[in-house]
């Protein structure tokens, strides 16, 4: 199972389960929650998504690196997720786009990458216990202290992670400027494309910081505020969520996952946390409004409840067919709409593309 | 709206003798459909002239006419059954080709007949390459450049507004291919272009731009009446354009496109299967990708259940036509079930966790003067398919399936023939697309040819040909080290390396690799293919073999 170039690495989760694998990354180790992605293609959108800040991921499909990493398909600054835990990692990729390698990348990045471990039973053993802290070592290799390095993460639940990856200042996207309509974006860990696709709609796109107050956003008159993406438990980001309450009814908005999630909070609904969440490209979402499906971009451990919202206020818009959890809800008087899934793909299917496109309409 | 109600009994036309380019995939989905619209209280009469197919059986339709599928048979079933519609989609191009001509005879609406699954004016606009290219252009999708030519002289002008060879004859309306080819020079041109207007129902021949040695790939879609639109599969052949996909090893899903790139063709895909407008069940769409920019353009069409789709079908668990048939009546693709994982809808898009290789079964040797050169019309008789946890594995596998006494990617019997070649003559086997190129290409990589001078000579992309060397540097590793180190064999099993393989690399006898196998504790697990990378479970035991950690066989 070993090649002599690549050193021995280790899975192991709180639980005690253990996987033996090599390092294809940078050496090292990290801890986190250990997620699942069953996405075929997007290797790279997926481990720069801010979102991933905190989590290891697993991908479902076997053969990882084939068409190797370039300098576009970047949905931040830098690789966000802890660790990539992959079955074959293919060091000889083949693309015209391609720069480099998978491997090098993550050892410039300096992010642990374990191959040639059985990801289909890691997401086996995620679906039936749930999703789970764990450690991914090329240092140690005594399985009990690994264990105890594993519970001893913090893991996600009443964890503040978006401090970690929103802006530290407020800054306008790059090719953006002099665009008739201008939106604020509130960077909670916003995905690249989300900014790209708002640039490409005429919009200039003011890009602030998580902690911003609704005051400041609405000083600058902007034409709607786009809440964006973000890692961890939306649960414990209260003083988000009261200046979300203060802008509601004041500004178009509109709520990409975690921004949904701060949305439901500000209406009064509650979140929980998903047994082992979403993560793919393939998730059914219903409309309700038209009856179509949509094939989803997801990524999402936490959920509104359905349950939860008043729909004297909240109109339900789209539902997740897998599994029948809230997905899409709109205002019934404001102008305000948000998803759960990613419309901004990257990766994923371009089929929601048309909510941002309605966004601009409420403008 | 769900199933109809207005239609009690489907008429459906299967795909008759099988041929090169048409074989018992058709079968397959047309036992499907039977089955599925029997289940749902319909009264299915089926016409197949051919005995010696599943769908033909007693119990599969209600009732079975074994006749000649052309157009005066198919009125008179018409006349004495009475059937509310024609199901034309599942019955391969002959199918196809069949209600094309009940709808221009006028038999359809002399008896006041539906089509259901394709519509006439879907099937011209797919399948005519005049209505295809202007639908195409309509849409903003590249194609190559091409005309139409009805005389040598027009011929001849689109040949000069091209204004290079090689160019690709094609004939129209014919099955896998026949009556096209590719011409490297004027003389060759003439001939073709002749053969063409021969073999084509209607005399037209298309004229079109090489893209030889562009990559290849197919996606196969599916469509409801609610305009909802799913792909069920990708498919990347490792042969570029050039070689006929039937004859080309292909692989599922598409190996070497980034999110970026498949998300532009999947796209496209849907944006064709609009513009054609196909109501209801499966079609396939064909692209090529110039390797060097991704420049992208569309080949072709079908409108129908294909020769991939089942492929795609076993590949992923969907059962395309089956699910085709249900949407032909009425269903809505969120208002049928996922049967694997029965609590999911199909109105998702399968996502695998393997790998899936497909590999043509040629038989040159059985027809004379045919000359084992592989080009744009279909030659091979049959295929494997295999799957397993990564592409050398499936690889492995499906070499071994073909039954042409190969162990794997290793010459059996051959490997003195193959040494003793000519490195000069080695170059042109190499370069020649050919039933046995890949294993030519094994001898060069055997004799120490780089990568960089197989992917020139071959066209194949790097991708797959860094593959095949891992495969022959394993067997070098293997002859030097043995296979005492459990890790070691436990790799090399991964590989898809076969006991019978390594004692061949060894000199040893099989049942001795076996017991040295057991010994170390080296055995197989069982992996189910479930639509759905594990996501949820599955009920349908549908498993294949792999060496990796966990078992869910037992």
């Amino acid at each position: 199972m070993i090649q002599e170039s690549y050193s021995k690495a280790l899975l192991v989760l709180e639980d005690g389960t253990v996987f033996r694998g090599r390092s294809f990354g940078a050496e090292g180790e990290v801890s986190g929650e250990v997620v699942f992605n069953t996405s075929m293609t997007g290797y790279q959108e997926v481990i720069t998504d801010p979102s991933y800040n905190a989590q290891m991921i697993a991908f479902t499909y076997p053969l990882i690196g084939n068409y190797g990493v370039n300098s576009q398909d970047v949905e931040s600054d830098g690789v966000k997720a802890k660790a990539m835990i992959v079955r074959d990692y293919v060091a000889d990729y083949s693309n015209w786009r391609a720069e480099m390698s998978l491997g090098t990348y993550l050892k410039n990045n300096n992010v642990v990458g374990i191959c040639e471990v059985d990801t289909r039973a890691i997401t086996r053993h995620i679906r039936n216990h749930g999703a789970m802290k764990c450690v991914v070592s090329t240092l140690d290799s005594r399985i009990d202290s690994l264990i105890k390095k594993a519970q001893k993460d913090l893991g996600l639940i009443g964890r503040n992670l978006v401090k970690e990856v929103t802006c530290k200042m407020k800054y306008i996207w790059s090719g953006s400027e002099g665009h008739l309509k201008k939106v604020v974006v509130m960077d909670y860990g916003v995905k690249y494309n989300i900014l790209r696709m708002l640039a490409a709609m005429g919009i200039e796109v003011h890009v602030m910081p998580a902690n911003t107050s609704a005051s400041e956003v609405l000083a600058l008159n902007p034409d709607g505020v786009m809440l964006s993406n973000g890692p961890g438990d939306p649960r414990v980001l209260t003083e988000i969520v009261a200046e979300v309450k203060k802008m509601i009814g004041k500004v178009p908005i509109f709520g990409i996952c975690l921004g949904h999630q701060l949305i439901g909070q500000a209406l009064g609904a509650t979140i929980s946390k998903l047994k082992f969440g979403h993560r793919g490209g393939n998730h059914p979402v219903k409309d309700l409004e038209t009856g179509k499906v949509e094939i989803t971009s997801q990524n999402h451990g936490f959920c509104v409840d359905i349950d939860s919202v008043n729909e004297q206020e909240i109109e339900i818009t789209h539902i997740n067919l897998y599994d029948n959890t809230l997905e899409g809800m709109k205002h019934k008087v404001y102008p305000l709409f948000s998803v759960q899934y990613h419309p901004e793909a990257y990766p994923g299917p371009h089929d929601s593309s048309y909510l941002l496109r309605r966004f601009c309409d409420l403008m | 709206m769900s199933k109809r109600t207005d239609i009690k009994k489907v008429l459906l036309i299967g795909s008759g003798p099988i041929v090169i380019g048409q074989a018992c995939e058709f079968d397959y989905s047309g036992t499907q459909a039977c089955r599925v619209l029997k289940q749902e209280g319909y009264e299915v009469i089926l016409i197949n002239s051919n005995p010696a197919t599943i769908m033909t059986d007693p119990e599969v339709a209600d009732k079975t006419y074994i006749e000649p599928i052309n157009t005066y048979t198919i009125e008179k079933i018409i006349k004495k059954e009475s059937p509310d519609v024609v199901l034309p989609t599942l019955g391969g191009q002959t199918a196809l080709n069949a209600a094309v001509e009940l709808y221009e005879q006028g038999i359809l609406a002399k008896y006041n007949l539906e089509l259901i699954g394709a519509s006439y004016p879907v099937i011209k606009k797919a399948e005519d390459r005049n209505k295809f290219k202007a639908s195409m252009q309509k849409i903003g999708l590249d194609l190559p450049q091409s005309g139409f030519a009805y005389t040598i002289e027009e011929a001849e002008q689109i040949a000069n507004r091209i204004g290079t060879f090689p160019l690709i004859i094609r004939a129209s309306f014919t099955l896998g291919g026949t009556g096209g080819g590719i011409v490297y020079n004027r003389e060759e041109f003439v001939e073709k272009v002749r053969y063409g207007f021969k073999c084509s129902p209607v005399t037209e021949v298309l004229i079109e731009e090489s893209i030889i040695g562009w990559k290849e790939y197919e996606l196969e879609l599916m469509r409801d009446y609610k305009d909802n639109v799913v792909i069920i599969c990708s498919i990347e052949n490792i042969d570029p354009m050039g070689v006929h996909t039937g004859d080309s090893i292909t692989v599922a899903p598409a190996q070497t496109l980034s999110d970026y790139e498949y998300q532009i063709m999947r796209d496209a895909a849907l944006k064709v299967i609009r513009e054609i407008g196909v109501e209801t069940g499966g079609s396939n769409i064909q692209f090529a990708v110039n390797p060097k920019n991704g420049r992208m353009v569309v080949i072709e069409m079908n409108p129908r259940v294909s020769r991939s789709s089942a492929l795609a079908s076993k590949a992923t668990g969907f059962p395309i036509a089956k699910i085709a048939a249900k949407l032909a009546v009425g269903y809505a693709l969120d208002e049928i079930s996922n049967d694997i994982t029965k609590e999911t809808p199909a109105s998702f898009e399968p996502t695998i966790d393997y790998c899936v290789v497909k590999i043509p079964r040629f038989t040159f040797e059985k027809f004379k003067g045919a000359k084992d050169e592989l080009g744009i019309s279909m030659q091979s008789v049959g295929e494997t398919m295999a799957l397993g946890r990564n592409f050398k594995e499936s690889f492995q596998k499906g070499m071994r399936s073909l039954e042409i006494g190969c162990s794997g990617y290793i010459l059996d019997k051959k490997e003195k023939e193959f040494s003793a070649i000519a490195d000069a003559e080695m170059i042109k086997l190499v370069s020649q697309p050919s039933s046995e190129r890949f294993f030519y290409i094994r001898s060069a990589f055997k004799r120490g040819w780089t990568l960089e001078k197989i992917v020139d000579l071959t066209g194949i992309d790097k991708w797959f040909l860094a593959q095949f060397k891992g495969i022959v540097l394993m067997e070098e590793e293997i002859k030097a080290k043995g296979i005492n180190h459990k890790e070691f064999l436990i790799k090399v099993k991964q590989s898809g390396f076969s006991d019978h393989q390594i004692a061949m690399i060894l000199n040893q006898k099989e049942s001795d690799i076996r017991a040295k196998r057991k010994n170390l504790g080296v055995e197989p697990v069982y992996k189910l293919v479930d639509t759905c990378a594990a996501e949820f479970e599955a009920y349908t035991p549908y498993y294949y073999s792999s060496y990796d950690a966990e078992d869910e066989g037992f």
